[in-house]
């Protein structure tokens, strides 16, 4: 089991292989569905409240109670693809989620030498243990969809696709 | 006449609604099951995360998934009882205070205006009228990762019986590692479009993995079940043994121009329970 600490560097990047099982540490965003079509606009038209630069994006849309988040497990990474590219050419350097992903998510993480880490789907409480703490970063009103700032430890995933576009789906 | 309340029936739903914080004990045999023979790395460990995660959610009250679904319903009305009340917003009441009250996620919104309306209401609600003195509800808390999988097939008498085992094995390739596998894999066959789909997600209510009834669909779902897991999709689309934990199949009789074949799929997370509330004098 390999350890990495968020915010990384695409060099950190270029150690981790397809099929390399990772625990996750440090600030991690969120976003889904609602929060990318907002985020692909904010970035066209250069009104995006937080900076995707070096960051890695969660796919998840948490459950809360009393403050707490008590499930966040990933969601089908395949919706997301219509706007990963744009992300990737963006500055974004990786992606949690679940399931397989697009030919032209594939060459876009080649590309711009990102990965696709798989985090376990319907695991949503083992992952809610993983989070130290969290606050809103954009699009509140979005509510379980906004995009929020994670500080996660020992946050369990597996390399999926990997910067030479190696991937244990395929 | 006998009577059943508004508030009992609120309260039951209510109740129902915490079925998302554990899997059904069928569900948790079959993973075991699946984990014991798996030989794929990847995917034992999606399968170990899977089950120390049911224990975990169970022993800590948690959601098992952050996906606590749409809540679908399939209620038997028994004629001799008089509801006191508008049924469907009891329901709906029911799902409003359970989802808020377990932190349970509100999922569903207007398609149009993607507005959340906030507390995971409307449900699905499907209701039968049957003989009796009692109502019988049972909860499926559906999630969509799953349900966007979902295929209908108008086929035509000519495909035969190959013709519906080639579109139940195309549901499940194209659904791949999307919809949570291990699944289970919900088909109804005949009806009409609407119809075939009700009884393939009515069939997920079956315990996992228990025998069908009808013996020629017990053989068909042995066949499929094997066919399905030969595809080596695995656990989270891993690779491995373990594509889907089972296949349950319903039918109805259809028209002669007609062969309908409906998958629908449930991802691991089997979430489901039911209750029956005796109406009272």
């Amino acid at each position: 089991m390999k350890t990495i600490s968020a915010p990384f560097s695409k060099e950190e990047l270029k150690s981790l292989k397809a099929g390399d099982f990772v625990n996750l540490s440090g600030r991690i965003l969120t976003g889904r569905d609602a929060a990318h079509k907002r985020i692909v606009q904010g970035l066209k038209d250069d009104t995006l409240p937080f900076s995707i630069e070096n960051q890695i994006i969660f796919y998840v849309g948490p459950c809360f109670k009393d403050g707490k988040i008590t499930a966040c497990g990933p969601t089908t990474a395949m919706r997301m693809d219509a706007y990963a590219p744009t992300l990737f050419d963006s500055g974004l350097l990786a992606v949690v989620g679940k399931g397989d992903r697009g030919d032209a998510v594939y060459e876009s993480i080649k590309k711009n030498g990102c990965v696709y880490f798989a985090a376990i789907g319907g695991a949503g409480a083992t992952y809610g243990k993983a989070v130290k703490s969290y606050s809103v970063v954009a699009y509140e009103d979005l509510g379980t969809e906004a995009v929020y700032e994670f500080y996660v430890e020992d946050f369990p995933v597996i390399v999926a696709i990997d910067a030479d576009g190696n991937s244990i789906y395929r | 006449m006998s009577k059943i309340y508004f508030d009992e029936l609120v309260n039951a739903v209510e109740n129902l609604v915490h079925a998302c914080s554990s899997l059904t004990p069928a569900c948790k045999s079959a993973l075991c099951r699946a984990k014991a023979g798996e030989t794929n790395a990847n995917a034992r460990f999606a399968l170990d995360t899977i089950l120390s995660n049911a224990e975990l959610a169970e022993r800590e009250d948690l959601p098992v998934c952050q996906d606590t679904g749409m809540a679908v319903f399939f209620v038997e009305y028994g004629n001799g009882v008089q509801f006191v009340g508008d049924f469907e917003e009891a329901i709906n009441e029911g799902v409003r205070r359970g989802y808020t009250k377990f932190g349970y996620r509100a999922s569903v919104l207007d398609p149009v205006t993607r507005l959340n309306t906030k507390d995971n209401t409307p449900a699905v609600v499907h209701t039968k009228i049957v003989n009796g003195d009692a109502i019988k509800i049972s909860l499926m808390a559906k999630g969509f990762g799953s349900e966007n999988m979902s295929r209908l097939y108008m086929l035509t008498p000519s495909a035969g019986m190959d013709g519906v085992k080639s579109a139940i094995l195309d549901a499940v390739k194209r659904a791949g590692s999307n919809p949570c596998p291990p699944i289970v894999v919900g088909v109804g066959i005949g009806g009409t479009a609407e119809k075939a789909m009700q009884v393939a997600k009515e069939g997920l209510l079956r315990d996992v993995g228990n025998q069908n009834p009808d013996d020629t669909l017990a053989q068909l779902e042995k066949e499929l079940l094997e066919d399905i897991n030969a595809l080596g999709i695995g656990a989270q689309g891993f690779g491995g043994a373990n594509t889907a934990l089972a296949v349950h199949i319903g039918k109805y009789p259809t028209h002669i121009s007609a062969l309908p074949v409906a998958v629908n799929v449930q991802c691991h997370a089997v979430r489901t329970a039911s209750v029956t509330l005796e109406g009272r004098e």
